[in-house]
């Protein structure tokens, strides 16, 4: 049976090791948006063994480029995008202490492997339902690379930002659990 | 014949990329409705719900139901007996995106070039236009905002004869299969079958185009996208690929004529948000 279980970041090992595939997140506090060509760039910074504009021990990335925010809201529409054009970079910062991904899709098993070897679970929220997930986020800061537009890392503080358990920290894929129980070919 | 003034343009397709993006159609919200109470996955009925709130929340707020707010995909059909002046009209096509993805607090996501430098063109710019010489003196245009994560699992295949209805039917179901939830299903599939290569990539999205709650005129088409649509809706993915009984709200086929040695067949697939709005400048 899914549980329900309250984030707060940064994550913790301790924290993800009850969470399985299927359970409800609400998360709760800072997560950084990045999508393509932001993670283009953090790899290229942490290849060359420097500084990432953020500190990415036990933080979560969003996969995320929102829409314009009109005057006064912190962001615009702001649901995930497609996760598996960041698969190839997820796992070099994945071990660089990466811990939580938030996006829509399944991921490679490169990915999944670098999630068990560094305890990093990967979550789905909705993709589509852009408005409702704007609710949970409660302020934004632009924090690099303002020239890629809604591509740009934005720091969201988010209060019970929903989402799903999607590879927990044991290897576990609901994109293949999920999926094998409603199967009827 | 009728004389139009190009400008008369601008402030229509405005519209449309705004309303597209921020109201539900009533066709989708129909078929929505219908699949979320035939959802066996709990998990799959929570998204249906979530869907449903976010219809609410984007009209009231007045924002766009999803951040990606797309390419702007502009279909014109204008009559034959229509004068356009006073300029360039796909520019006034395009000056209508730029002001309704500004104004309307729109994402802008189209790059000068899809491969070196992938720069912004920071107004949505330019749109794709497909425009369709009619009788009449009627310009009739749609606009259909087009995500990436959908479009992204598309696909053309060059089939031969020999590969038959049952060919057709295996890729269609094999490109949902492998699709997965990175396009956002429930989806809608448009399939585009015959013409040559290119025309029935246009085929799969026109097939897009036909309201969710109409079925296909002939009988044989209409059996081949209800067999299909149960049969994707078998393949287990659901509701944001995690797992459920809704995978699809709908399939629909267009075809064309080929070229003997010839059975060129697209699938073009899209979110459950599936945006279009259309207007008729008479």
């Amino acid at each position: 049976m899914s549980q329900t279980y309250c984030l707060k970041t940064p994550l913790t090992t301790e924290a993800l090791a009850p969470l399985k595939v299927g359970d409800k997140v609400l998360i709760s506090g800072v997560i950084y948006t990045a999508r393509d060509a932001a993670h283009k760039r953090l790899v290229e910074l942490v290849k060359a063994g420097q500084d990432l504009p953020f500190d990415i021990r036990g933080a979560v990335i969003y996969y995320v480029g929102p829409s314009p925010a009109r005057p006064g809201k912190p962001i615009g529409s702001a649901g995930p995008t497609t996760s598996y054009r960041m698969d190839k970079y997820s796992p070099i910062l994945l071990d660089a202490g990466l811990k939580g991904m938030i996006g829509k899709g399944e991921r490679s098993q490169a990915v999944i492997d670098a999630m068990v070897r560094n305890k990093a679970v990967y979550f789905a929220s909705v993709g589509g339902t852009a408005v409702v997930s704007a609710q949970a986020v409660k302020a934004s800061r632009l924090v690099a690379y303002e020239d890629l537009g809604a591509e740009a890392i934005m720091e969201l503080t988010v209060e019970n930002f929903p989402c799903f358990v999607a590879n927990d920290i044991y290897g576990n894929d609901i994109y293949q659990i999920g999926v094998s129980q409603f199967r009827r070919e | 014949m009728k004389v139009v003034d190009v400008s008369r343009v601008i402030p229509v397709v405005k519209k449309l990329c705004i309303d597209a993006n921020y109201y539900v159609a009533k066709d989708v919200l129909a078929k929505v409705k219908e699949f979320r109470e035939k959802e066996e996955s709990p998990t799959g009925r929570e998204i249906f719900d979530l869907m449903l709130e976010n219809y609410e929340l984007a009209a009231r707020e007045q924002m766009p139901l999803c951040q990606d707010t797309g390419v702007a995909i502009v279909f014109v059909e204008l009559g034959q007996d229509v004068h356009l002046v006073g300029g360039d009209f796909y520019e006034a096509i395009n000056e209508g995106v730029r002001q309704g993805y500004k104004e309307g607090y729109l994402r802008k996501s189209m790059v000068t070039d899809p491969v070196v430098e992938r720069k912004n063109t920071k107004d949505n710019t330019p749109a794709l236009i497909y425009t369709d010489i009619v009788p009449g003196e009627e310009i009739k245009i749609t606009v259909a905002p087009k995500g990436g994560g959908a479009e992204n699992m598309s696909e053309v295949k060059m089939m031969s004869a020999a590969d038959g209805i049952e060919g057709v039917k295996d890729f269609v179901v094999d490109r949902i299969r492998r699709s997965g939830g990175n396009p956002c299903p429930p989806v809608v599939v448009g399939v585009g079958i015959g013409g040559s290569f290119e025309q029935c990539a246009l085929l799969a999205k026109k097939a897009l185009l036909r309201p969710l709650t109409e079925k296909n005129p002939e009988p044989f088409w209409a059996a081949v996208e209800d067999e299909l649509l149960e049969r994707i809706n078998r393949l287990g993915i659901g509701p944001q690929g995690l797992g459920g009984t809704t995978t699809a709200l709908a399939v629909s086929i267009l075809y064309k004529p080929c070229h003997i040695a010839s059975m060129p067949v697209a699938v073009n697939v899209n979110c459950h948000a599936h945006r279009h709005e259309t207007a008729i400048i008479a």
